[in-house]
């Protein structure tokens, strides 16, 4: 299904997770979870809404310490400084009236973490315009950051991204909020990026269908635990009703994969806590923080 | 047993007039206060209360400019603000914050140019201590009676509406679809806080009233998550705060370091404070012990349920 | 008015018109222009007491004002209600009503600590600014890259490597820094109006991020000059002026980018 050419057989191995798990408040969300991520490779981190896909994020990003297991990038150990991977989250609140543009934010990704104030060159214009042409950016490169609509935005993130020279580009969620035709831009415009600068690609996503004209493997996630492979190996409803626990049907309408759970399956979530009263706010506290 | 009275609450106490005067207008406020205070934090309007209480300090120090009762000033600065709040939409967002705090600040600067001219033109002394930080012993016999009217004007307001005013606190939406008037409701609850913020500020002084609004508010709902068991709970905290606050300020004209006495406000503010501090932490623990037992049970159901099993998984969490 | 004992007020109002300018941003940026607003409080508790027991207000002033600082920060990320934070704040005013009471010149005092006072700075005052003066700006300068980064994106901040808590911890002793140096001057009221009012306003008038700090640090001075200016004039409090210019500045901002929208949109509905 995919047609994107398979990544040659000796290229590097970006990212490795071996035997991850993780606890947390008391339940295990990821049991065991093996996958590995080769440069020039799209792959789709596919599950749904709280299956555990942004804490493998975290994971990879050093935010969540594993209970167990391990995360290898380019064949070492977890740097602290993260400047091999790129990281594109899914949920960016931005003040409309912030006073940076869309070139800023992609500057801030050649150096922002360094100390210091930027000083202007004529390299590092050169290295913005670049990164904005890749992106299909230029036509709002000069407009504020908090005007552009969800679709501009992500292009700039990925810039800003992309910039810093990543081996691996992580991406939570990024088709959430978009409508059909800037899905299938973002991901044309991620498989192209996959192909020229031989990156990794790892998107993590509910639905796997629009990813499908480009991903070349995907890990599955359900009930804490992954598979990985091609989607012919994963998407069975052997692979996947072993990892759900129950009896699960597979369904291709067109060119369209549908994954359909058993009829006795009964799912509840655990109850939480939910106050009752909106918070008291006192003062205008911090915004806050996108997702987790 | 009197003799521990006797040492706790000097003599005088109760024969002395402005004492009168100050227990009931104390009482009063933070009756209001507790009632008006417990829709505040429900309706998530705290940010609204404080900016009131800033305008009056515009309000009361104009009032003295003018020659008149600070009380006046208070009222007309807090109905003038509310009315501008209602005008511009209350609700609370990132860039609204901003503007009001500017414009606050426009509006204290006045206050202190006022308070200058207080100071130089009028022969009123005092005016700065009593219009921020408040002189509940100053207040002239005659205000109580307008006092315990202007409440009773708002109590029996807040008391009509409460049902429809409940909903439309807690949900919006609901309320809407039940025919209620949203808006005509939000009016007269404006209105209702600008008497009890004006009534906190002759209490404790304009800079201090929002504590007086919002304190005694925020420990009951801590304590307890019914409106009106909450608002009860409120007045207790404020009257008991207000009341202890003038008998200790009263001692303390005998204290060291000035033998002048120390500030009502400064006592009741801390003791509200510290009554809130002390139900937060006990409602802290109760949710943590809550939890524990909970997730205790869950751990406890997840290993004694058969993984491939008929029965349905609790769905892992994470995400 | 530039005569021998005014030097020093134009001195010291100017090197604290430039930090506001510059914290104001951060803070604006940040979200958290209330941190403005709840430092000089219990600042103003330091102050009182420190002069009560006749230590130079400055040593009271730092030391609550980074105090609270930290007080706040801890209490945000601990997620606690804002009512705590507020009722403390409040007890801090209460504490410094109480101090200043203490006194027998308590009206002029609390004027001064809560309004604003221009007149008698002295030489050691213009030194000690100074000091604070450099130490913020060497500060900003020094984390200018990923405090705004952080600030902006944090998500992506933390994923660089840069923590945002320690980024908070920083940004919030350099507001009590800068609190200390403006709260003599301004005052604990009318401070958070220079500290936002032209931040606010700056980010209206350029979408840049330096030039938006220029420009605020910009407005700033010129809200304190005509301010000292016009108090010296009329004998008004300076305050009144510094809070009058920072709703101004920012009133003319919101009016100034509103225009633009309007004018794009006619643009856009034209082509």
């Amino acid at each position: 299904m995919t047609e994107s050419q398979p990544p040659d057989e000796g290229s590097e191995e970006v990212l490795a997770l071996d035997g991850i798990t993780v606890w947390l408040s008391g339940r295990e969300v990821l049991h065991d979870v093996c996958f590995s991520v080769r440069a020039g490779e799209f792959t789709g981190l596919i599950g749904s809404n709280g299956a555990g896909k942004t804490t493998i994020f975290r994971v990879v990003l050093g935010l969540q310490a594993p209970s167990s297991g391990r995360v290898l990038v380019a064949g070492r150990p977890r740097p602290r400084r993260n400047r091999l991977i790129g990281y594109v989250p899914q949920k960016v609140l931005l003040d409309p009236d912030v006073p940076l543009r869309a070139r800023d934010l992609v500057a801030l990704g050649i150096d922002g973490h360094r100390l210091g104030i930027p000083l202007p060159s004529e390299g590092r214009r050169r290295l913005v315009d670049g990164m904005l042409a890749a992106v299909d950016a230029e036509g709002f490169a000069n407009a504020r950051v908090g005007s552009l609509s969800g679709g501009e935005l992500q292009r700039v993130l990925i810039a800003h991204a992309l910039i810093g020279r990543p081996r691996l580009l992580l991406l939570d969620e990024p088709l959430a909020n978009l409508d059909i035709a800037s899905e299938q831009e973002v991901v044309s415009l991620l498989a192209r990026i996959t192909a020229q600068h031989g990156i990794a690609v790892l998107i993590s996503a509910h639905d796997m269908n629009p990813l499908l004209p480009a991903m070349d493997r995907i890990v599955y996630l359900a009930g804490g635990k992954a598979a990985s492979g091609t989607t012919q190996e994963v998407v069975r409803e052997d692979v996947l009703s072993e990892l759900y626990g129950r009896q699960v049907d597979v369904l291709q309408v067109r060119d369209r994969i549908l994954v359909v759970a058993g009829s006795d399956a009964g799912v509840h979530h655990d109850e939480e806590a939910k106050p009752e009263y909106p918070d008291y706010p006192v003062y205008p506290g911090r915004r806050s923080q996108a997702g987790s | 047993m009197t003799g521990l009275l006797q040492d706790v609450i000097e003599p005088g106490f109760f024969s002395s007039e402005p004492v009168h005067v100050a227990l009931v207008v104390g009482a009063v406020a933070a009756l209001v206060s507790a009632v008006v205070g417990v829709f505040t934090v429900l309706r998530g309007q705290s940010f609204a209360g404080h900016a009131l209480g800033d305008v009056g300090t515009t309000g009361g120090s104009g009032a003295f400019l003018v020659g008149v009762n600070p009380l006046w000033g208070f009222v007309t600065a807090a109905v003038v603000g509310a009315g501008i709040m209602e005008l511009f939409g209350i609700r609370r967002q990132r860039g609204r914050d901003l503007a009001t705090g500017i414009v606050l600040g426009g509006a204290l600067g006045v206050a202190a140019l006022f308070l200058y001219l207080d100071s130089n033109s009028v022969n009123t002394t005092g005016a700065t201590f009593t219009v921020l930080f408040g002189s509940i012993f100053a207040i002239n016999q005659s205000t109580v009676p307008v006092v315990v009217l202007m409440s009773l004007l708002a109590l029996v307001t807040i008391g009509v509406l409460y049902r429809p005013l409940l909903l439309s606190s807690l949900n919006v939406d609901m309320a809407c679809a039940r025919g209620v008037p949203v808006r005509t409701l939000g009016v007269l609850y404006l209105l209702a806080m600008a008497v009890a913020v004006s009534l906190s500020c002759i209490t404790i002084g304009a800079i201090l009233s929002t504590a007086l609004l919002i304190g005694p508010a925020a420990g009951a709902l801590r304590l307890t998550k019914r409106p009106g068991l909450a608002m009860a709970w409120a007045a207790l905290i404020g009257v008991a705060s207000t009341w202890l606050g003038i008998l200790l300020a009263y001692d303390s004209y005998y204290w060291p370091p000035v033998h002048r006495g120390w500030p009502v406000s400064f006592f009741v503010v801390t003791l509200i404070f510290l009554v809130y501090l002390v139900a937060d932490i006990s409602s802290e623990r109760r949710g943590r012990q809550l939890s524990r037992q909970r997730s205790g049970r869950s751990i406890a159901a997840r290993r004694d349920t058969p993984r491939n099993s008929n029965q349905p998984h609790s769905a892992v969490g994470g995400g | 008015m530039f005569s021998g004992f005014m030097v020093n007020t134009w001195l010291v109002a100017t090197m604290v018109a430039v930090i506001a300018g510059v914290v104001g941003t951060f803070a604006v940026l940040r979200g958290s222009a209330f941190v403005a607003h709840a430092v000089p409080q219990a600042g103003f508790a330091g102050a009182a007491g420190a002069s009560l027991v006749g230590l130079s207000t400055v040593w009271g002033l730092a030391v609550f004002a980074v105090m609270s600082a930290l007080g706040i920060g801890w209490l945000s990320r601990r997620g606690r209600h804002d009512a705590m934070t507020a009722l403390g704040l409040v007890v801090m005013l209460g504490l410094g009503a109480l101090f200043l009471s203490f006194s027998n010149e308590y009206e002029p005092a609390i004027f001064g600590l809560l309004f604003g006072e221009v007149l008698g700075i002295s030489n050691n005052d213009v030194l000690v600014t100074a000091v604070l003066g450099v130490l913020c700006i060497t500060a900003i300068a020094v984390l200018y890259r990923p405090l705004l980064l952080s600030s902006v994106l944090p998500e992506i901040g933390e994923a660089r490597g840069v923590d945002s808590r320690r980024m908070e911890l920083c940004f919030l002793v350099v507001v009590a820094l800068a609190t200390t140096m403006t709260l003599p001057i301004l005052g604990a009221l009318l401070m958070f109006s220079l500290m936002i009012g032209p931040a606010g306003a700056a980010r209206s008038f350029t979408r840049r991020p330096l030039p938006a700090l220029g420009l605020s640090v910009c407005l700033a001075v010129a809200t304190v000059w005509i301010a000292i200016a016009a108090a010296y004039e009329w004998n008004w409090p300076i305050g009144f002026f510094v809070g009058g210019l920072g709703a101004v500045f920012y009133i003319a901002g919101r009016c100034w980018a509103r225009s633009r929208e309007a004018r794009v949109s006619r643009l856009a509905a034209a082509t």
